[in-house]
């Protein structure tokens, strides 16, 4: 099991922040996949992977790194902080 | 080095003074509050500002850190606040205090530009006419190259 947890726009369009979620992904990209098959939402917010970041037990990370031993997935929109 | 992300307001000055009282380690203290600014023409209600609990902190630690070991400063502190800011409202702030006024300037900006593009804040704009999520902008992620 893996937690995976929506921001900002991402939340709004999967219409949850956060969900557990049983994934045999080798990879993020791989977890992409199997949430955009979830529903219309999830298609929504994953629809173009170039507008999100990523970030593994928070750390960003890159849609092609491994989920080995991740416990924590976060989705959300490039930062607009300051 | 002193990080804190909350919702409640701060007292700029206040925490400007006693970041700068009593110091004999450093010359130089440079501070920068970033403030919640109507749209021209006004209209603006509220910034509502969302983050990432614990990777915020983490993230803005792993930043202020750096700025530390780039310009051996004496001390840094950043302020950050969530949740629904009105127009006026000062959103966050950042201090450094370093031997020299040049590495206390160069760590705060160091500090903000990072903070605008590496730390997990996300910024909507709540108008009467609707709300919309504030786009990162190209210029911001660019002005991290120049370090």
């Amino acid at each position: 099991m893996i937690e995976v947890l929506y921001f900002a726009w991402v939340r709004e369009r999967v219409g949850r922040p956060r969900e557990r979620v049983e994934t045999s992904a080798a990879t993020v990209a791989g977890l992409v996949e199997e949430l955009r098959a979830r529903g219309e939402g999830h298609a929504a917010a994953f629809a173009d992977t170039a507008a999100l970041r990523v970030a593994l037990d928070q750390d960003l990370a890159e849609f092609d790194a491994p989920l080995a031993g991740v416990r924590e997935v976060a989705f959300f929109p490039p930062m607009t902080g300051g | 080095m002193h990080v804190r992300v909350q919702a409640e307001p701060f007292d700029f000055g206040a925490e400007c003074g006693a970041f700068a009282a009593g110091r004999c380690d450093a010359g130089a203290v440079v501070s920068f509050a970033g403030i919640v600014r109507d749209r021209r023409g006004g209209g603006l209600e509220a910034m509502e500002i969302e983050h990432y609990p614990g990777m915020t902190e983490r993230a803005i630690a792993g930043i202020a850190a750096e700025a530390v070991r780039r310009w051996s400063l004496a001390d840094v502190l950043v302020i950050h606040r969530h949740g629904r800011l009105p127009p006026g409202e000062v959103i966050m702030m950042v201090a450094t205090a370093a031997a020299h006024r040049a590495a206390a300037f160069a760590a705060a900006e160091f500090l903000m530009d990072y903070l605008k593009s590496r730390a997990p804040f996300w910024k909507k704009e709540i108008a009467a006419d609707g709300a919309a999520w504030v786009a990162a902008r190209d210029e911001d992620e660019a002005a991290l190259s120049r370090w």
